[in-house]
């Protein structure tokens, strides 16, 4: 059936009537085939123009509009209002651009009408196979779920919640609290990190909306926007979380004196049974079944015997929490990278190089050495200190470090030397550089103060080597501006270590269908835009695990993430773009091509029995979620039997104008 | 030979499978077709394995597989890769075959023991490097090498990339086989010279469809070219332009999914190397993309369906080096 | 097309409706002068063009195509022209094999903000078409003379 088409050509004041012989360009478009209206107008955008359009909807049973007027990205959202008021469906309409592509570039009138005309009948051709579409709708589930439990978790989840809406957060670790947790002060106040953070831990611990799942994972994530399903990994603890009142005997009584205390990067010890820190949330023992005598060989029981509740489980399993969510937040954070490959800085060879992130411990009274500064090797204060900026940072070396600035380096160096300074009058504090960044509020003049009120040595140069040798670390240096080579006896080296992505948000990425870059970072849906939004949608970015950040950075990131995360679960119901793909399932071979290009995993496959010449048959077929799909089409190519079509900009639709332009 | 054939009614016998997909003899001795095998019966008067079993039996169990019982397929190197391909696409109910690899000595072909001299053949047999030919005219011998196949002569692999059971030892495949060296001939020329050298090929096509009804890749279960509601069905060409969107399409839609094994070519009754088409795109893509065979394996991405940050831009088409101006 | 004894090439802009289209407005915005034989399509993303919509364009008389997208990495969708680009590497390479002018088929990636990039490509593009001349030899590949 021919649709019956109205063609409406916009003046545009003079913009368009200017060069365009508008009257000639309806008259022709008007003997087109299935055209039954043609006529021109001054403003078609103006109130009266679209009373015009509507008018001639009702009076002459048109079924199809074309409007030859500006672009499509001015008035396309309006004139699809006005065909809609007058009963059309709104993607019965196809817009000619006959001002930013012709009226506006071409002076001369032959020209620019011929040109129209043809965009016009393109536009016919396109309308007459336009169907009406449908937005889909989907509820939303009003719950979201944060993957991580640092500042950038924490922040986001309390956002949420004090909005409403309930949260829960996943952590891997007994505790929340993050990296954050382990720094000592932080740049360019000097705060104390415990004294700002642990209070958040706290409100998070206590706001009513909000669940923690402490040494817990994402297991399974199904579903889309609005509504997520996750099946989450609750490991044992081996002790029971609603009878332990995190009174800390069992681990002062512990007999396995000598486990790693990771919490400290390993340089003191703890027990098997343990509490990270004083101010853990929830505040909790966990068994490090690795390390625990009863676990391991039956024998031991100490820990039971002396918790006064009754917690001790040695019998607990891993459970499982399954919830839907409307919303995911991805809060996964970051570590510094491995030294292993950073052999000359004999990281590896001796305890007094150390990364800065071990710097902060030993620094920090709740830290292996209570905060006095004491060389790891034989406890003696250090008297001279070499600082390394950008170790795996801007490296091009491949497979050693990271091609990318990890941006916090230049100011917490800034503030270690301070510090040291500050405490430690009698230290020589060296600094090496590639060069300084310091662009943030208040940063640059934090750094200047540590360079020249604190006497910190700023070198630009680069550390070539450094050897052990009679209890002193040789460095040798170059310093670029005096084109010397430096020789210093150090006592300490910091290495201010790059940092990576979690390990673990590589696996999910690929659970969430969310793209990464090549660093493992998770890419926003758009750098400038939308920075706080994974281009799947539901899916939401909060600090580091999106790109390199400090605390404040994060927390900002944090809070827009919540904003966005609540605009989503205020809603009721989600309406979709109706211009998605579409298979044809009796066309459709289910040979994956498709799903592999979709950078939304809109697609799945179903197996359906379909009739064929020798009976009912069983075959796989492509399925896709319209809640999901948004319409980019990549799909439709990757498609060898044109089974997948995109909605609004179909094959044959695009067929039609590519047959009409070059008639 | 006979070991094939003793393998396929073993495994009818033993009940292991219901049906045994092979090939058997057609109009002429060198004219095998493809089969499916039900009794023991008929695999005794018909079932042939020779030099002539060019015909890859991957695709026919798209179908096959999907029927009721079990189906025992006999997998040449070539097809096993084909069978691989269609697995990956979903494209085979995997439980349902019973994979025997046979090893394959490369094809030969009728013509290119004519082009020897031998006339009149009825029968032939392999012996060591040479192939016996009973003719009307008594037996006559041609070195094997100078019997076989265009495509077999640049054999890629003699690796059978998937099987249940394995007649005979498995290869290995060959990178320096060659199958590129007339791809890199026609791109040195200069764009007349190519333009000519494929005008003169296209032109003899009659579009029978028949390199599309053999290929293992062109499976779809409907063909754009056969599809009305697309508005891309041209079934007959309906001018001269549209033999070259078919063969460009049809290269372009089996892109990164042709394991090269070369059947559009053998099929093709007008002797056009459709084949140099489709190992432009291998050869492309290797280049470009990295090295990529499809039906090698289950897992890794075709190069149509995957990219990276830092792929080369279309321009260098402009400028790539083998392109003759 | 002959106008008045002066060839005038048909050339088919594909314009992903994110940045190019954009692109295109911005250049009209400007009133930056690019040649009337160029039109364009919409598509929504430059990974929406089947390179039968090309062939299908030369088959009803276009002398060139050309596909502008959002720069690598910029995608509305984030991949889409990652697959685009592939696909008319490939593609244009496979012309070029058959003997086709290779400079009848283009690819550009022009931003929104790119409006004078646009029109600068399309003069340069209706300019090196229009030296080519008219397009024969996808025609003309299957009647040997």
């Amino acid at each position: 059936m021919m649709h019956r088409i109205g063609v409406f050509v916009c003046w545009c004041g003079s913009n368009i009537a200017a060069t365009v012989d508008v009257k000639r360009v309806a008259e022709e478009l008007g003997k087109q085939p299935g055209v039954v209206f043609a006529t021109d107008y001054q403003y078609m955008c103006s109130q009266s123009g679209q009373e015009l359009i509507q008018s001639a909807i009702k009076e002459h049973a048109l079924t199809g509009v074309v409007i030859c007027s500006c672009s499509p990205q001015m008035h396309e959202t309006t004139f699809r209002r006005t065909v809609s008021k007058a009963g059309l469906n709104p993607y019965m309409l196809e817009i000619a651009n006959i001002r930013e592509q012709c009226s506006w570039i071409h002076k001369d009138k032959e020209t620019g009408t011929e040109k129209a005309i043809v965009l016009g009948r393109a536009a016919i051709a396109k309308v007459q196979l336009n169907a009406p579409l449908k937005a889909g709708e989907t509820p939303v589930t009003k719950r979201a779920l944060v993957i991580g439990g640092g500042i950038a978790g924490i922040q986001t989840a309390l956002d949420i919640a004090e909005a409403g809406y309930p949260v829960d957060i996943v952590e891997s670790q007994p505790t929340i609290g993050g990296k954050m947790a382990q720094l000592d002060k932080t740049f360019p106040t000097l705060d104390c990190a415990a004294c700002i953070l642990t209070p958040r831990m706290v409100d998070a611990n206590q706001q009513e909306n909000i669940t923690i799942y402490a040494y817990s994972e994402v297991e399974a994530v199904t579903g889309f926007v609005g509504n997520f399903h996750a099946k989450i990994r609750r490991k044992a603890r081996y002790v029971d979380e609603t009878k332990c009142t995190g009174c800390g005997l069992c681990t002062e009584k512990c007999p396995q004196k000598n486990v790693p205390n990771e919490f400290n990067l390993g340089m003191d010890h703890r027990r098997a049974v343990y509490i990270p820190f004083a101010q853990a949330v929830p505040k909790i023992a966990t068994i490090d079944a690795n390390y625990c005598k009863m676990l391991q060989e039956g024998k031991c029981g100490v820990c039971s015997k002396i918790c006064a509740a009754g917690a001790i489980d040695y019998k607990q399993q891993d459970t499982f929490v399954e919830q839907d969510y409307g919303a995911i937040v991805v809060a996964t954070g970051f570590r510094p990278i491995s030294m292993e490959k950073f052999d000359e800085y004999a990281y590896s060879q001796s305890p007094d190089v150390v990364t800065s992130l071990e710097f902060e411990r030993l620094m920090n009274a709740a830290g292996p050495t209570s905060g006095t500064l004491l060389r790891p090797s034989d406890g003696t204060h250090p008297k001279t200190l070499v600082f390394v900026q950008c170790v795996g940072s801007r490296c091009s070396d491949d497979g050693r470090g990271k091609p990318y600035c990890s941006k916090i380096c230049c100011m917490y160096t800034a503030k270690h030397a301070m510090l040291c300074r500050e405490k430690y009058p009698d230290t020589d504090v060296y600094v090496f550089y590639i060069d300084v960044r310091a662009p943030g509020k208040n940063f640059d003049e934090f750094y200047r103060r540590a360079a020249e009120e604190y006497g910190v040595h700023y070198i630009k140069g680069q550390v070539g080597k450094i050897v052990p040798e009679d209890g002193k670390l040789k460095v040798q240096a170059s310093d670029l501006l005096a084109n010397e080579q430096l020789h210093i006896d150090a006592d300490m080296v910091i290495l201010a270590a790059a940092i990576e992505p979690n390990p673990t948000a590589r696996s999910l990425a690929t659970m969430l269908t969310t793209p990464m870059d090549t660093n493992d970072f998770f890419t926003e849906a758009h750098p400038k835009l939308r920075p706080v939004e994974s281009a799947t949608a539901g899916i939401f970015l909060s600090g580091t695990c999106q790109g390199p950040k400090d605390i404040p950075e994060t927390v900002s990131q944090a809070s827009a993430c919540a904003a966005k995360v609540m605009g989503l679960l205020h809603k009721d119901r989600l309406v979709g773009n109706p211009c998605i793909a579409q298979p044809d399932e009796l066309m459709c071979n289910g040979c994956s091509s498709c799903e592999k290009v979709c950078p939304y995993g809109a697609i799945t496959y179903a197996d359906k029995e379909f009739r064929t010449f020798e009976g009912m048959k069983v075959r796989r077929v492509a399925q896709v979620n319209p809640a999901v799909c948004q319409g980019c089409g990549a799909c439709t190519v990757a498609c060898p039997s044109g089974a997948m079509d995109l909605k609004g900009f179909s094959n044959r639709q695009i067929m039609a104008e590519v047959d009409a332009i070059c008639k | 030979m006979q070991e094939v054939k003793q393998k396929a009614i073993e495994l009818l016998q033993s009940g292991k499978v219901q049906r045994v997909l092979g090939w058997k003899t057609g109009e002429f001795f060198y004219d095998l077709t493809p089969a499916v095998f039900e009794t023991v019966e008929e695999i005794k008067k018909d079932f042939v394995f020779s030099p002539f079993c060019g015909a890859n039996l991957s695709k026919y169990l798209i179908a096959e597989s999907r029927k009721e019982g079990k189906i025992a397929a006999f997998l040449k190197p070539c097809d096993s890769y084909s069978f691989v391909q269609l697995l990956k696409e979903h494209r085979i109910v995997r439980e349902n075959v019973h994979v025997v690899g046979v090893q394959c000595n490369g094809m030969c072909d009728i013509e290119a023991i004519k082009a020897q001299g031998v006339k009149g053949v009825t029968a032939v047999r392999q012996e060591g490097e040479t192939l016996v030919c009973e003719t009307l005219y008594g037996e006559k011998s041609v070195p094997y090498a100078a019997a076989l196949s265009e495509r077999c002569k640049t054999c890629k692999s003699k690796k059978i990339v998937l099987f249940d059971e394995l007649l005979g030892e498995n290869g290995e495949d060959d990178p320096d086989c060659g199958r590129f060296d007339l791809v890199s001939k026609l791109e040195a020329m200069t764009a007349e010279e190519r333009f000519a050298f494929w005008q003169q090929e296209l032109s003899r096509c009659i579009r029978c469809n028949a390199c599309r009804n053999v290929c293992p890749a062109c499976s779809c279960e409907k063909c754009v070219f056969d599809n009305d509601t697309l508005g891309t069905a041209n079934k007959a060409a309906a001018n001269s332009f549209e033999e070259q969107n078919f063969h460009i399409i049809r290269a372009f839609h089996v892109a990164g999914r042709c394991t090269d094994c070369g059947e559009c070519s053998r099929v093709c009754p007008q002797h056009i190397p459709l084949h140099l088409l489709n190992r432009k795109f291998i050869k492309d893509t290797n280049e470009l993309y990295g090295e990529y065979q499809a039906g090698a394996d289950l897992e890794t991405r075709p190069p149509l369906v995957d990219f990276t940050q830092d792929d080369c831009e279309p321009s260098v088409v402009y400028t790539r080096g083998g392109n003759g101006k | 097309m002959q106008v008045n004894g002066e060839f005038k090439p048909k050339i088919v802009a594909f314009c992903c409706n994110w940045c190019s289209y954009a692109g295109a407005d911005l250049a009209g915005n400007n009133r930056l002068n690019y040649p009337a034989e160029v039109k364009i399509i919409r598509i929504p993303c430059s990974c929406r063009l089947n390179p039968m919509f090309i062939l299908r364009a030369f088959q009803r008389g276009a002398d060139g195509v050309i596909l502008c997208g959002c720069h690598p990495g910029d995608c509305h969708y984030t991949t889409g022209n990652y697959y685009a680009r592939r696909r008319m590497t490939l593609l244009f390479s496979m012309l070029d094999y058959l003997g086709i002018e290779r400079e009848r088929t283009r690819v550009e990636w022009v931003s929104a903000a790119e409006g004078a990039k646009f029109a600068a490509t399309m003069n340069d593009f209706v300019q090196t078409v229009t030296k080519l001349g008219e397009n024969r030899r996808l025609e003309d590949l299957r009647c040997k003379k």
